[in-house]
């Protein structure tokens, strides 16, 4: 489902992404874990182009982009990337001035020209899906951390893509929230819907991903089965990253 | 005091001849004014910075150069390059341009000032560029924008006063004719002053009803 070769990034002459490779296949949840500042956000973002790579080889479903060409000659190309690839921020980054409904149905009308009607069923069922039945009309600012993210959760999937990429996204939430948005993703998982996840949740990481990825300074230092990773990881680097969980869990 | 008021009375149809001038004046330079400062709004934000460039120079020297030097360069001064204009075109040409030097810069901040993160939202969903401005950015830039553009508007209506140096029949320049012909100064340019006055609070008005309704979203529940 994704394919991504030698990915590299740098951010004024520093290097933030030092020759990434990775797959993901269809159906499977991958949870990138690591450091502040080792690359896992930036790596995340490239791969529906919020940033720009500067070398290597993405393809997601049968759309591949040539990192190596400036991306305003293939914008084409891009977006149809993107309305394959869901993508859930850090910070929500709901539109404010639409309800919560208006949110989920705008992608379907203007991007996909999907009938307005059509949109409003889809809207409501997703909603409802995430847990939010009842508020469809109230707008972002009178909704909880927890609900705003699950509305976004909710406009991600009103695109029906084939891939959701997840910003840490419990991050920015009161600690007793992150529970009931933890609990959406994971019913996305028990549906085998192909989803990557930076997270800091390593509890988390280990029960709902398939796979994970651990990233230190650019590049990916090991990667397993997730409960094999957490239980014995190979590399000194991960037995360190991971120990400071630990000391707290 | 009470010839005054019959005065007053008696050059009414005059003065409101004036104040209708004032408003064409006033409704004409805003809505060129902001349809020519959305267009250099956009020339700012453009990735070609050429573009760009032009639209900062062309703010830079409306904003930077008297507003009644700008009207008689167009009234006075086109005219030696064969380009003669009456009063009124003249004066709203020149109030366009300028009210549009104004609208680019507050349009060009209250677009700047939407976080990055609702271009992103926008473009993670697959929409253009065009699209992002239209459906998510510009209504949120609006509600920044209404405040300095109102400002701007008020500062408009009183600054067609000076249309009358380029021989516009406005309402100061009706005011004016009227006291040449009575001597009754202070009457006169009094009573002026309160049809712009009224002509002002109206706008203000009109502006709060407008911020009330854009701004509602942080109200309803």
């Amino acid at each position: 489902m994704i394919v991504v070769e030698k990915l590299t990034k740098q951010f004024k002459g520093q290097v933030v992404l030092n020759g990434i490779d990775l797959q993901v296949k269809e159906g499977e949840v991958v949870a990138i874990i690591g450091p502040s500042g080792s690359g896992k956000t930036t790596f995340l973002r490239c791969l529906n182009f919020l940033e720009q790579p500067t070398s290597g080889r993405i393809k997601v479903g049968d759309i591949e982009i040539d990192t190596s060409r400036p991306l305003n000659q293939q914008q084409g190309l891009v977006r149809n990337l993107r309305q394959h690839v869901g993508f859930v921020f850090q910070n929500f980054n709901l539109f404010p001035h639409r309800t919560a409904l208006e949110n989920v149905i705008e992608g379907p009308i203007v991007v996909k020209k999907t009938p307005r009607a059509d949109a409003i069923a889809l809207g409501k069922k997703l909603l409802a899906k995430v847990g939010l039945a009842g508020k469809e009309d109230a707008y972002p600012r009178r909704l909880s951390g927890g609900q705003q993210q699950r509305v976004a959760i909710a406009r991600a999937l009103a695109m029906e893509p084939e891939v959701i990429l997840f910003d840490e996204p419990t991050s920015a939430l009161d600690p007793e929230l992150v529970g009931e948005v933890l609990a959406t993703i994971r019913g996305l998982a028990e549906e085998k819907r192909t989803m990557v996840i930076v997270t800091h949740e390593m509890a988390f990481a280990r029960d709902v991903a398939n796979r994970v990825v651990f990233f230190d300074k650019g590049v990916i230092v090991e990667q397993g089965e997730a409960k094999e990773l957490f239980a014995n990881p190979k590399e000194e680097r991960t037995r360190q990253f991971l120990s400071k969980f630990r000391n707290h869990a | 005091m009470e010839e005054a008021f019959q005065l007053a009375l008696d050059s009414a149809p005059f003065l409101l001849k004036g104040a209708y001038y004032t408003v064409i004046l006033s409704l004409g330079g805003m809505f060129f004014g902001l349809v020519l400062g959305f267009g250099l709004a956009l020339m700012r934000l453009s990735r070609f910075k050429s573009v760009s460039w032009l639209a900062r120079i062309y703010v830079s020297f409306f904003r930077g150069t008297p507003l009644l030097v700008q009207l008689f360069v167009i009234y006075y001064g086109l005219p030696q390059l064969g380009l003669e204009l009456d009063p009124l075109p003249a004066a709203l040409i020149g109030f366009s341009l300028n009210m549009a030097a104004y609208a680019c810069e507050i349009l060009r901040a209250a677009i700047g000032s939407i976080e990055r993160g609702q271009w992103e939202a926008a473009a993670s969903i697959g929409m253009t560029r065009a699209q992002t401005l239209r459906r998510a950015i510009l209504p949120q830039a609006m509600r920044t924008a209404l405040p300095p553009l109102g400002n701007s508007f008020i500062s408009l209506v009183k600054d067609t006063a000076l249309a009358a140096t380029i021989q516009v029949p406005e309402l100061f320049r009706q005011a004016q004719l009227i006291t040449a012909r009575t001597f009754e100064v202070f009457t006169m340019y009094l009573a002026a002053a309160l049809i712009y006055w009224i002509l002002a609070t109206v706008l203000s008005h009109l502006q709060n009803k407008l911020e009330e309704r854009v701004n509602r979203h942080d109200q309803e529940s």
